[in-house]
């Protein structure tokens, strides 16, 4: 995904790796979660990404040759990185994953904690998104007189 | 292999692995949709973290969070678009290097 060429093949992997992280959710008891997950990634945030890369006209391979120092620099650093984590958590004792009780995911039990203990956040998130959407169409606007 | 084989190490390392792809994209690449995308996957890397601990001590909070999580994305995702929009407008271009102009 991060080496293609063209940006409509890099959304497409990544299409792909939301189906895998779904799957993943599932195998995790989060139903609603997975749910969630493939409406608004696989279903918003992707036609999104592909619609702005046709509006554009994106999917030419323009992409200008970055100076190789930087590009190395940015894979070492990555690198780097992966082996911070590695080596942090090799130290920590492996414990099995525990089959939980099969409602921890559920669309009740979701609701109830949410709706209960994390309400003022909820009503935050809705302000959020008015201001999301306020702001996208102040920027999508052709000309601000 | 069995499932009951499988640890919380094993999701702790495709996490890893999964916001460091996304940290070398963001900074491999130059297309700013591109860079957008490597956000995503890191995103997703910490979503994946937090529902497999929310799993594991069996408490919902942790998927309340990614639920969060996923809603700043969508409205990030939605402003970030919209912005990219606009910049092709102004410069024809989504090369994160011709923005060199808001750096002063």
């Amino acid at each position: 995904m991060v080496f293609t060429k063209k940006p409509v093949y890099s959304v497409l992997y990544l299409i792909f790796f939301f189906f895998t992280l779904f799957g993943h959710y599932i195998l995790l008891n989060a139903q609603f979660l997975a749910a969630v997950h493939l409406i608004v990634y696989a279903g918003a945030i992707m036609v999104l990404f592909l619609f702005v890369i046709m509006m554009l006209n994106l999917n030419k391979e323009i992409e200008p040759n970055k100076s190789i120092v930087s590009k190395f620099a940015a894979v070492i650093s990555g690198g780097l990185l992966l082996v911070i984590f590695i080596c942090v958590m090799k130290g920590a004792d492996s414990i099995p994953l525990a089959q939980g009780s099969q409602d921890i995911g559920s669309v009740e039990v979701l609701g109830k904690v949410l709706y209960n203990k994390y309400m003022l956040p909820f009503e935050m998130v809705s302000i959020l998104f008015l201001t999301a959407i306020v702001g996208a169409v102040m920027l999508g606007k052709k000309e601000i007189k | 292999m069995n499932v009951h084989n499988i640890t919380i190490d094993h999701y702790v390392l495709l996490s890893a692995i999964l916001f460091c792809i996304g940290v070398m994209g963001v900074l491999f690449r130059r297309n700013a949709i591109i860079v957008f995308m490597c956000i995503e996957l890191m995103l997703n890397a910490v979503n994946l973290l937090l529902t497999a601990f929310s799993n594991q001590h069996g408490d919902p909070s942790g998927q309340v969070f990614v639920f969060f999580i996923m809603a700043v994305a969508a409205a990030e995702v939605a402003v970030g678009l919209a912005i990219l929009v606009m910049i092709f407008r102004n410069i024809k271009s989504v090369d994160i290097d011709m923005l060199n102009k808001i750096k002063w």
